[in-house]
């Protein structure tokens, strides 16, 4: 009976082909435009490391009082003190833990040839591949010993190994960063995930792929300052040490807590540490603390770009539109078959029957209009570097669920568009229908 | 026309579901195209904001050094690149600066008018540059004067000296000192030492164009200082050399020391730094610029659609009623006031909508208040759709002839 239908349907169709286009392209039409903004809202809504996101944590602390928190909404600073970073890390209250920021250094190749050049670099504590989960294709991390000796190790990234050492093992090995040599004790895996959540402040939550791993207390020893923004509410005062000891905020801090009560005790522990540095005359305000996961964190730091939530709004309500248009040309069209629809009921045919035909007409439409807003959606997920940052553009992609999506959104909102001329069509008088002939 | 709307109001109640949807449609259309034309006129005046400065012909280096360098030394090597860049053929100025008009964010300051001041009176951005800096930006200096070579002194990055003395935007002197007295003025910048006023320039952009930044747009201030660390190089060429200037400068800068890194997308033309910092702007407009139309021609066709199909109902009657007597003008007066009822009750509902979802987005995304124009602009474009909807089936109405009221069916 479906395949029959499904006939009657694709005949009826053809029958008046204006109509028929009419309905596709406004499905077709709505169908893409949503899924395009979706593919984006999707990408940048993403979550970047399923398995752990509830377990890691960035703390903030209010280092700056009251009436700076008032202007963000009571909220403390997005990144932290070298003082507090250093506070947190000696204190080891969680399972792993790391203070990071982006370090500007150069890569000089040990081929005269080849020109230095700069990847995004990170400084952290050998804590941090554990903590996400980064994979190594050769060798490893390098160990919380080599934090505390400052050591001049690195770990590098796939792209970075395939340029340098044309994709060997290249564990052991030295790396030349601005002019001083460095053990590379791991290679990673192509790491890359989006959103860029460990640096979400600097980098807006995308960026390329991160190729080079330091050690943080290396980085601090050598005096190598911040690539990504730092914040000073006072003036710091002359020179690297007052910096580093000053007020200014410019280090991220990610803390592993594995189960919902350490992360209770993790938060207890912040507000003792606020409460003391308010004891010792640091602080002159009550502790304001906060601890996000990165679910939260994302969500903090706004890391959706607000156009693709208005783009997305705007598509949906365009689609809802496109639908409204569809129930009036379907209406018109069932209506206009109101005498075949009196002899099939006529002949004995009961009202289910006439509801299965006139939706699995309209799920033919859906399917045509799905059809071509699988096209659509193609030609929009090319075209989406126009409206987004280039390293978000790259995200929106036309994958299989996407195309399944387009498709099943197509069928189903047209098949609820039939509802009511399928009802009024159902409604239609036999008797009558056949007296007015 | 008038005597006409009872009977069409009666007429409509025995298809309501029909008048309905097209009604809600418009209106759902109305509350988009509102918003979607509102939100490209807003892009679009960011898209023309002017910068100041002179774009076609400007190019910005990124410039880093590979090697970790001393102050001193990385302050020769800054006078080394200079000098070879100023020297170039095609290059009429050249300045080293910690950032560019443009660039989306940097370096801002608080502004305050005394030391212990401790409310900002304006956000500035800073910008470094030496005596070259105006000549090179082609900035327009109309008040006080130019920095000598004398003030000029070399910073490393993170080095914090107040300059003795600075030059600031017309914007931000208006702001600090609305009375128009603010050459020779001291201000403070997070710091106990004032810096003196001594020149004010027309305008310049800031480097941040976020919205959140908009209320400090033009407050921009420029220092005597070189940035000796990781700076940026800006080139003024002569006319028409630009082009040729992308690959020189680059190449005479390696020539000059190769250990420093200069990426490709590093070197920008204006016209590259502009689309970068205004690409969602532009790619918004354009994007609710076809859904605009997109939109518009999907509810054209659906009131064609639905009116044909109203039309083919009601043949017989227009059939009855020619033959009673109305013109061909009469039945086409009635399907085009039937519209323009129909497109009325939608446009009532979509105005509250448009508003209702305007309010929306100001909550949600700090969108601006919609202004009345862009409602009432919606309203006309669509009734006039409407009306053009349905003029094709309204003229295939008023041709049928009086002979159909005979027929059956």
């Amino acid at each position: 009976m479906f395949a029959y239908y499904f006939q009657l349907g694709l005949r009826s169709l053809r029958k008046n082909p204006l109509l028929t286009a009419l309905m596709v392209m406004a499905i077709g039409f709505g169908v893409a435009a949503s899924m395009t903004t979706y593919s984006v809202f999707r990408a940048t809504s993403n979550n970047p490391i399923p398995q752990k996101s509830s377990q890691l944590f960035v703390p903030q602390i209010d280092n700056w009082g009251p009436e700076d928190a008032q202007r963000n909404n009571g909220e403390p600073p997005q990144a932290i003190t070298y003082t507090d970073a250093i506070g947190l890390m000696r204190d080891h209250r969680a399972k792993r833990q790391t203070a990071l920021y982006p370090a500007g250094l150069s890569i000089v190749p040990a081929d005269a040839n080849q020109l230095p050049f700069h990847e995004n670099t990170y400084a952290v504590y050998a804590d941090a591949f554990a903590m996400f989960d980064i994979p190594f294709r050769y060798g490893g991390g390098w160990t919380a010993a080599e934090d505390d000796s400052r050591a001049a190790v690195a770990v590098i990234g796939k792209t970075l190994n395939d340029k340098l050492f044309h994709g060997e093992n290249s564990v052991g090995r030295e790396i030349n960063l601005d002019g001083r040599s460095y053990r590379i004790t791991g290679v990673m895996d192509h790491w890359d995930p989006q959103p860029l959540f460990f640096d979400a402040v600097n980098t807006g939550g995308f960026d390329d792929p991160t190729q080079l791993f330091v050690p943080f207390t290396r980085m601090i020893e050598l005096k190598v300052p911040t690539n990504g923004n730092n914040n000073c509410n006072k003036d710091p005062g002359q020179g690297w040490d007052n910096w580093l000891h000053s007020e200014c905020i410019w280090l991220g801090f990610w803390a592993e807590l594995p189960s919902k009560a350490e992360a209770d005790a993790y938060r207890s522990y912040l507000s003792g540490y606020a409460a003391e540095q308010q004891r010792a005359g640091r602080f002159r305000w009550a502790p304001n603390v906060r601890l996000r996961n990165v679910v939260e964190w994302l969500d903090f730091e706004k890391v959706v770009p607000a156009e693709a939530k208005i783009s997305l709004l705007v598509a949906l309500g365009f689609l809802i539109i496109c639908l409204v248009n569809t129930i009036g040309l379907l209406l018109a069209k069932f209506m206009r078959r109101s005498s075949e629809i009196g002899v099939r009921r006529a002949l004995g045919a009961a009202r289910s029957e006439i509801y299965m035909q006139f939706l699995i007409e309209a799920a033919a439409v859906g399917l045509a209009g799905g059809l071509l807003g699988l096209l659509l959606t193609g030609v929009g997920v090319y075209g989406i570097s126009l409206i987004f940052d280039p390293q978000v553009a790259r995200l929106a992609t036309l994958d299989v669920p996407l195309v399944l999506l387009t498709l099943l959104v197509a069928i189903l909102a047209t098949v609820i568009a039939a509802f009511y001329p399928t009802w009024r069509a159902a409604q239609v008088q036999p008797a009558w229908q056949l007296k007015s002939n | 026309m008038m005597l006409q709307i009872k009977p069409i109001l009666s007429a409509l109640r025995r298809h309501k579901a029909g008048a309905v949807l097209i009604a809600l449609q418009t209106a759902l259309t109305l509350a988009i195209v509102c918003n979607a034309l509102f939100i490209i006129q807003q892009r679009v005046a960011h898209l023309s904001a002017p910068s100041g400065i002179d774009e076609a012909n400007l190019l910005v280096i990124e410039n880093s050094w590979a090697d970790k360098l001393s102050k001193e030394d990385a302050d020769a090597q800054q006078r080394a690149d200079l000098m070879v860049l100023r020297r170039l053929p095609g290059v009429q100025d050249a300045v080293a600066s910690n950032s560019y008009p443009m660039r989306g964010g940097g370096w801002d300051q608080f502004i305050t008018l005394t030391p212990d001041q401790t409310t900002a009176v304006g956000d500035a951005a800073v910008y470094l540059g030496d005596e070259h800096f105006m000549d090179t930006l082609g900035v327009k200096l109309i008040a006080g004067r130019n920095f000598r070579p004398d003030e000029i002194r070399p910073i490393a990055n993170r080095e914090n000296v107040m300059p003795p003395v600075t030059i600031v935007t017309k914007t931000l002197a208006d702001k600090l000192f609305p009375d128009g007295s603010a050459l020779g003025k001291p201000i403070y910048a997070m710091s106990n030492t004032p810096t003196t006023i001594i020149g004010i320039v027309d305008v310049l952009q800031t480097q941040s164009l976020a919205d959140w930044q908009m209320r400090n747009a033009y407050q921009s201030l420029i220092w005597p200082m070189r940035l000796v660390g990781n700076a940026y190089y800006i080139l003024r060429a002569k006319p028409g050399q630009l082009a040729m200037l992308r690959k020189e400068a680059v190449k005479a800068l390696y020539a000059q020391n190769r250990m420093r890194v200069i990426n490709d997308d590093g070197v920008m033309g204006y016209a590259e730094v502009r689309q970068k910092a205004y690409d969602s702007d532009y790619g918004m407009a354009v994007l609710m610029g076809v859904i605009c139309v997109v939109l518009l021609a999907i509810t054209a066709a659906g009131i064609v659609g639905l009116t044909s199909f109203w039309v083919g109902q009601r043949r017989k009657q227009i059939g009855v009623r020619r033959a009673l007597g109305a013109t061909r003008g009469d039945i086409l007066g009635y399907f085009m006031t039937e519209n323009l009822l129909i497109s009325v009750g939608g446009a009532v509902v979509g105005v509250l909508l448009a508003i209702a979802m305007n309010l929306w987005m100001v909550t949600r995304f700090e969108m601006h208040r919609l202004s009345l124009f862009y409602v009432l602009a919606g309203v006309l474009l669509l009734l006039l759709l409407g009306q053009g909807a349905v003029l094709a089936p309204a003229i295939r109405a008023s041709r049928v002839s009086p002979v159909e009221a005979t027929r059956s069916v």
